[in-house]
């Protein structure tokens, strides 16, 4: 065991690699479910985002078009769910666990020609003298652009949903359809608009994976982030600052026990293996046991079926 | 335009026809997507659908299908309860799992010894641990009141980290030459999950299954704890009132899931699969789910629904060997059948009427 191999700077360096694909996931999930729609199709999404994003990225030697395609790749995917949740009032629940089903076998459908391939990699921009800053520097400012994006969105969807009117609009339709629908205010269509926008999110996340963390693709190579990019949003009592720390945190821990699997520490693998599952329940248990649903901000129409019967 | 109005109760008609009618759009769309993989829809829609039940090898595949679909019928029967009630085990691969490794470790801590008591010793010790396993959501879902969802997602995570650690490690073979896998069961006739009836695919998951699927069907029409499910599924603020104890619907509900998910798992591993490996999982926890929303989570429904399901199974795999159809393809037939299950279910629920829509 050799714990000194591990490079602290490295260390928090890679945390806000790792992170990333699970931020741009869960706080495209939380503008859904401040919609008032629960989607758990974030990992079918985010496998798709994954797979597009990479075939693309090959045949067009570009990772920021593979990017784009991932974001239409997992919109596309997203707006069949709000199809189906939306316009024939289907179950929110079962239609997620479909669309995670669906994305997995569309994903590696389309991909089996894909395996073993090595994506087009994607430069680093160094921020101009915030990267020369000694210690931080490295740590924050020396990274891809989707890195910054994923950050940027965050601040984005944080004065969206707080300063605009557009955002008050949509947490409306999300405490109270039946309101917002008396208001004059299109419920349905906000919903699908925020559903696309979430499913675009969790296909940048995906691709994130596919193109730059990997960077390869192997089938169901999203192992589960997008379940923990759903704990994530609970973790974050639906607030977008709070679901960047949901992430870092996360990404802190997936970070830290693959340094440790690597330096040989006595303890198993299985158990560092799991340990990223177990923090997530973990989490789950001590925000879920410390108020109710209310309190934690949940919005009210979450789940609910809206049908206009007036 | 098309307007949707609610019907006061669902149309039993509906109710009914929507499973065949998903089945058959499932087909159709089905065979477009094969027509771009480049293969004959029509035959490609005959090889998985219909040649294994009928053709020219069906005395082989028929057994198959009662070996896919036993599992499938008994995870996706405890599901359904929980379902009914609005209580969502997303991880019965995970309880299915665990159920496979405690039951598999109680047979191979007794090799060779030869006594009638082991296979069901490790029935018991499956089906306990299945128990087990979907208790750890259960109990945070009524103490603290997490989402189970995510918990028993989660714990299916863990589990296969555990199954990969256990197949290379704790239960690996002894005699297997450092190869990762536990010793196979078909050699130890007292812990083998044999066939009942040669040929026929009779296992002892099969008769359990069938067990499964009448027993739910009496506590569901006969037992008040069927009708509390149902009716805090159908109206929760009702089954307050009329003194249903949430908690222990949870506790009930997921105990009775895990528990048969995890005997799913070690007549799975003792038996077809016949050893611990990191891959003998393939899936049926996820797949159950789609069985149990096929069937209309209804005991019946879900045992046709699970031949079928068994079906697109056993047919996918001789379509993938005789046609070449990659294995991913059957997989997306699976998530197109839900897909069409849930979009036609409107029918039920709803009256479609020409006119002119409202804002909405």
């Amino acid at each position: 065991m050799d714990l000194s191999a591990i490079d602290p700077l490295v260390l928090a360096a890679s945390i806000m690699v790792a992170s990333t694909p699970i931020l741009l996931a869960a706080l495209g999930e939380m503008v859904v479910e401040r919609a008032g729609v629960l989607n758990l199709g974030v990992e079918g999404m985010m496998i798709t985002g994954a797979v597009c994003g990479f075939i693309i990225a090959v045949q067009g030697e570009s990772p920021a078009l593979g990017f784009l395609a991932a974001a239409a790749g997992g919109a596309g995917l997203a707006l069949l769910f709000g199809f189906l949740t939306q316009y024939l009032l289907a179950n929110q629940v079962a239609s997620g666990l479909a669309l995670t089903m669906f994305g997995l076998g569309l994903s590696a459908l389309l991909g089996q020609d894909y395996i073993g391939i090595k994506a087009p990699a994607m430069g680093e921009v160094h921020v101009p003298l915030l990267a020369e800053i000694p210690v931080l520097g490295p740590v924050l400012f020396r990274h891809d652009p989707m890195v910054y994006l994923s950050v940027a969105l965050v601040a984005g969807v944080w004065a969206f949903l707080r300063y605009s009117r557009a955002g008050l609009i949509l947490r409306a339709v999300g405490e109270n359809h039946d309101a917002a629908h008396a208001l004059g205010y299109k419920v349905v269509r906000i919903r699908m608009a925020a559903i696309a926008f979430g499913g675009a999110l969790a296909g940048l996340g995906g691709a994130y994976i596919s193109l730059v963390r990997v960077p390869q693709w192997t089938e169901g190579m999203t192992a589960g982030a997008g379940w923990i990019a759903l704990a994530i949003v609970v973790f974050a009592s639906w607030r977008p600052w709070r679901v960047l720390l949901g992430a870092y945190l996360f990404g802190g821990v997936t970070v830290l026990q693959l340094n440790l699997q690597a330096a040989g520490v006595d303890i198993p693998v299985v158990y560092l293996s799991m340990l990223p599952y177990l923090v997530t329940i973990f989490v789950l248990v001590v925000m879920s046991a410390s108020s109710g649903r209310a309190a934690l901000g949940a919005p009210a129409a979450l789940g609910r079926v809206f049908h206009a019967s007036g | 335009m098309l307007r949707l109005e609610k019907r006061p109760s669902p149309s039993r008609l509906w109710t009914g026809a929507t499973p065949l009618l998903a089945v058959l759009l499932t087909m159709l769309a089905g065979g477009a997507m094969f027509a771009l993989l480049g293969s004959d829809p029509v035959v490609a829609i005959r090889t998985i659908f219909w040649d294994p039940l009928f053709g020219e090898f069906a005395f082989y595949y028929r057994g198959q299908l009662l070996v896919k679909a036993a599992p499938l019928i008994l995870i996706a029967i405890g599901l359904s309860l929980g379902f009914r009630a609005g209580i969502w085990n997303i991880g019965a691969e995970g309880q299915y799992i665990v159920g496979a490794i405690v039951g598999a470790a109680v047979g191979l801590a007794a090799y060779p010894t030869e006594s009638r008591l082991i296979f069901p010793a490790m029935i018991l010790a499956g089906a306990f641990a299945g128990w087990l396993w979907a208790m750890i959501p259960a109990i945070l879902k009524t103490r603290f009141n997490t989402n189970e969802i995510l918990v028993s997602l989660m714990l299916v995570y863990v589990a296969e980290a555990m199954l990969a650690s256990v197949s290379s490690g704790l239960l690996r073979n002894p005699d297997g030459m450092g190869f990762p896998g536990s010793r196979n069961f078909k050699d130890y006739p007292a812990a083998h999950n044999a066939f009942l009836i040669e040929g026929a695919g009779v296992h002892w998951g099969v008769v359990a299954a069938m067990i499964a699927v009448i027993f739910a069907y009496v506590l569901l029409g006969r037992h008040v704890l069927g009708f509390h499910i149902r009716l805090t599924g159908e109206a929760p603020r009702a089954a307050r009132f009329a003194g249903v104890n949430p908690s222990l619907l949870v506790v009930v509900c997921l105990g009775i899931s895990g528990a048969l998910a995890g005997l799913a798992g070690l007549f799975e591993v003792s038996g077809p699969a016949g050893q611990i490996s990191i891959d003998f999982n393939s899936g049926y926890g996820f797949t159950a789910i789609i069985v149990a929303f096929l069937g209309r989570l209804h005991p019946v429904g879900i045992l046709l629904a699970g031949l079928l399901m068994a079906l697109t199974y056993v047919g996918g795999d001789a379509a993938a060997s005789a046609l070449g159809l990659p294995s991913a393809a059957i997989q997306l037939l699976q998530g197109m059948l839900l897909f069409f299950l849930l979009a036609v279910d409107v029918l039920a629920n709803f009256r479609i009427r020409f006119g002119r829509t409202e804002a909405a």
